[in-house]
């Protein structure tokens, strides 16, 4: 299938079926955009070939651009609200909302087969919409998203006749009870993923059950909290198959004959390389799942609050073969230390605080990642939430482990300096840079001066994005950043000295990012607006949180929170009233 | 330009807290952390431990300067109860509840009694955001109704403009606004209905609300008949 003349054969070009069948093999996303600037034809044979699209900012361009420009676009990747939005920095009505994409989508008779949306207001109506206007719909990927119920999952289990893929992660969706599952026709045989691990409500046991057995392609499920014990059970026994699961409420009597029925199922999924859930558990109830311990290579337990540091240990003991560990601080830095002796292939480490709320109590500190570094020497991607951090430690790290793509560390007490020297950790952090020479992602935190920025601009020549909180003396900080790190592609700032110095130094540098967030810091109204009018390219957006309008407040204010992004289409037309756009 | 603004930042910087208490100006951002904490434990001895976050405080900020200092001249020697800064530490609010829920289900408990909050959502109608509460910083209907009047007020007086910044502190005109007939209270329970707030005990309010809304009077009668339409589309 092609569009486009058929071309006559010449020494110097391939006919188009050719050029499109060789594009096929090219997946990247930046690879094809590269393709379709060589010349006139490759443009057009890639545009009308292009079928996966990744929006990293879905207000970069409009809804109608996009299907003007790839009518062919299959699968979508959207996200919407910036970063810090997880953290409660944005206000509810932001924007981000999928319902104009998908309007406009249907309305363009797109063939609409797989979505994927992170931090976007995700309404019934459009899940609705969506369901009724795309035949060959068969991947829903969710990812912190909110604005829709159970009913909007409802339309999607009723009318996506093909669904291959319903994947909800940590979204806030309203619960109205288990009806949906029972929304799933009897002739839906095509599941192979489904997730509804974030779902608080009841779910209706039965359907689930009744899924789960007519689909024999299903390789991924992970249960809500109101799944039981017993249900899990009975759902393994018909899903032997399974790769990845995710638990329900596992809580049960050791000794009864459902905790021996369930340990009979498990020891018959010998596919399951990835675990998780938990998120009600009976530590007893554990060695049920060891005989699937030693295959596993991804484990998640960062919501098993009810597991101590010797049960979890005590787990991790039979995981030889993991790659990825998602964990909580509780397991502490001699647990760690059996992570470090257990897990040689470990690639992926997470830590979670247990105690998001009490900056006193994160039971990990540096000695427990310098321990993994040592053990684990396949490390490249850390989230680490800990008690403090020394610069010893982090150069010790940087010895042992050079190969970190990911590294974020977050100090819960986020100005706490080096408590052996007293010192900030520009060092520590100097010496991640240097060592990690692919770093693509750095999450700061601790007691940190411009002498860090100094070190990332030097040498973090890979960094793509950059998390900064109470961090750095004067705007020479910033500069070093945007002046050093050439792929930096987005900038988070919160309650930093930087200012419009920093922000207007070099303007046309937000052209080559995706965007950037300041917020409580030194920048003032007055920049913003010079920078929104010398630089049309770019969107310039205040959220202004108190009750003064944009015309009685000085330019010489500081604006409390700055988000910038490159846009083709400036303005949007969806944003509230507290969002200005100068 | 630029070198004006740097130089006289530390002066001009909107601080919360009493403005000349001078740190040296060396790693100001250090302070800044520890500042807005304090000051959050200053506010929260002045109104009763409701936990107010930290972006409503920079709200009070922005608007009325002076009044910060009638804010902070409160008793400094109070016991510092958890502070919360707003989006630290770093964690989703839904990990942040899914970790509360469990620990207060498990029954631990720490010195100042436990975290186990639940944000729910506040919305008013008339307002251009919605915003969002830890019911568990609340001991009282009392309690939760002084701090959704404080997050509130710019909207309960007129339309914003100087007036609203007169009238900002006046707490009785507040309050009287918020309980007068011109605004209902009102919550989705557990079961999805829509129910005024204060009729059941406090404790029982604060297991079943699963979000607020504060409705215009005209609006609440108009409540009956959505409930209708609710009960018919799930058929």
């Amino acid at each position: 299938m092609f569009w486009g003349s058929r071309k006559t054969i010449d020494m110097n070009y391939f006919p188009d079926e050719v050029l499109e069948h060789v594009f096929d093999f090219i997946t990247s996303h930046k690879d094809r955009n590269s393709v379709s600037l060589v010349c006139k034809s490759w443009y057009k044979i890639e545009k009308y070939s292009r079928q996966r699209v990744f929006l990293g900012n879905c207000y970069s361009i409009s809804p109608e651009r996009l299907i003007a420009r790839f009518p062919g676009l299959k699968s979508l990747i959207l996200k919407g609200k910036p970063h810090f939005a997880d953290f409660n920095l944005v206000p509810d009505d932001w924007g981000g909302f999928l319902y104009p994409w998908i309007k406009a989508m249907a309305k363009s008779r797109i063939g609409l087969e797989e979505l994927r949306l992170k931090r976007m207001v995700v309404s019934d109506e459009s899940l609705e919409l969506l369901s009724e206007s795309f035949p060959n719909f068969k991947s829903l990927v969710l990812v912190s998203c909110e604005g829709f119920t159970t009913d909007g999952l409802a339309a999607i289990a009723a009318n996506c006749r093909f669904l291959r893929e319903l994947d909800l992660q940590e979204n806030e969706v309203e619960d109205h009870r288990g009806y949906w599952l029972s929304c799933f026709p009897g002739s839906c045989t095509s599941l192979v993923s489904l997730n509804f691990a974030c779902l608080k409500g009841e779910i209706n046991l039965a359907s689930l059950e009744r899924l789960v057995a007519r689909s024999p392609n299903l390789k991924s499920l992970r249960l809500n909290r109101a799944v039981p014990f017993d249900t899990l059970q009975r759902l393994l026994i018909r899903a032997p198959q399974l790769v990845d699961l995710g638990t329900g409420s596992y809580i049960h009597d050791p000794s009864s004959e459902a905790y021996n029925k369930l340990k009979a199922a498990i020891q018959n999924c010998n596919s399951i390389r990835s675990l998780s859930g938990f998120l009600e558990v009976a530590p007893c109830c554990m060695p049920a799942i060891y005989p699937i311990c030693e295959n596993l290579t991804f484990l998640n337990l960062s919501y098993a609050a009810g597991l101590q540091s010797n049960e979890l240990t005590r787990l991790i003991h039979h995981c030889r073969k993991l790659q990825r560990l998602w964990i909580l601080d509780c397991i502490g830095d001699k647990g760690l230390g059996v992570v470090a002796s257990t897990c040689k292939e470990l690639q992926e480490l997470r830590v979670f605080p247990s105690d998001p709320f009490d900056a006193g109590n994160a039971a990990v500190t540096e000695e427990g990642l310098v321990l993994v570094s040592e053990g684990c020497p396949k490390l490249n991607s850390l989230l680490y939430f800990c008690q403090q951090m020394t610069n010893a430690a982090l150069i010790t790290v940087a010895k042992n482990c050079t190969n970190f793509i990911r590294f974020r560390l977050c100090i819960l007490d986020p100005i706490k300096p080096d408590p052996v020297t007293n010192q900030p950790l520009d060092e520590g952090f100097g010496a991640i840079v240097r060592s990690c020479k692919g770093l693509k992602r750095l999450s700061l935190s601790g007691l940190l001066t411009d002498q860090v920025f100094y070190y990332i601009g030097m040498y973090a020549k890979k960094l793509e994005m950059l998390s900064i909180a109470f961090a750095g003396n004067s705007d020479k900080g910033m500069l070093y950043v945007l002046n050093g790190c050439k792929k930096l592609r987005k900038l988070e700032i919160r309650d930093c000295p930087f200012g419009d110095t920093a922000l207007l130094e070099d303007m046309g540098k937000y052209e080559t990012m995706r965007s950037l967030w300041m917020s409580t810091c030194e920048v003032t109204l007055g920049a913003c607006k010079v920078l929104a009018k010398k630089m049309p390219s770019l969107n310039v957006e205040i959220i202004n949180e108190s009750e003064q309008t944009e015309f009685n407040l000085d330019d010489r204010q500081k604006v409390d929170k700055m988000y910038l992004y490159r846009t083709l289409v400036g303005h949007r037309k969806d944003a509230p009233e507290f969002v200005w756009l100068l | 330009m630029e070198v004006g603004l740097k130089m006289g930042f530390e002066e001009t910087e909107l601080r919360l807290g009493l403005p000349g208490g001078g740190d040296g100006g060396e790693v100001v951002r250090k302070r800044g952390f520890s500042e807005t904490v304090d000051l959050k434990l200053k506010l929260s001895s002045k109104h009763g431990g409701s936990g107010i976050d930290l972006s409503e405080e920079k709200k009070m900020t922005g608007l009325n300067k002076e009044k910060n200092l009638l804010l902070s001249a409160t008793d400094p020697a109070k016991p510092p109860a958890k502070a919360q800064v707003v989006g630290w530490p770093p964690v989703r609010s839904f990990r942040k509840n899914i970790l509360a829920a469990a620990t207060q289900k498990s029954g631990s408990s720490d010195e100042s009694g436990g975290e186990k909050a639940a944000f729910l959502k506040v919305s008013m109608d008339g307002a251009p955001y919605l915003r969002k509460v830890d019911l568990r910083m609340y001991t009282s209907y009392h309690q939760l109704s002084d701090a959704l009047a404080k997050m509130f007020s710019s909207f309960t007086i007129g339309n914003c403009g100087s007036q609203g910044v007169k009238d900002f502190m006046n707490e009785s005109k507040l309050m009287d606004l918020l309980n007068g007939s011109d605004y209902v209270p009102t919550y989705e329970d557990k079961d999805g209905d829509w129910m005024l707030v204060g009729d059941v005990p406090w404790e029982m309010f604060v297991e079943s609300c699963k979000r607020l809304r504060i409705m215009k009077g005209t609006e609440a009668i108009g409540l009956a008949p959505k409930a209708v339409e609710k009960c018919k589309k799930r058929g």
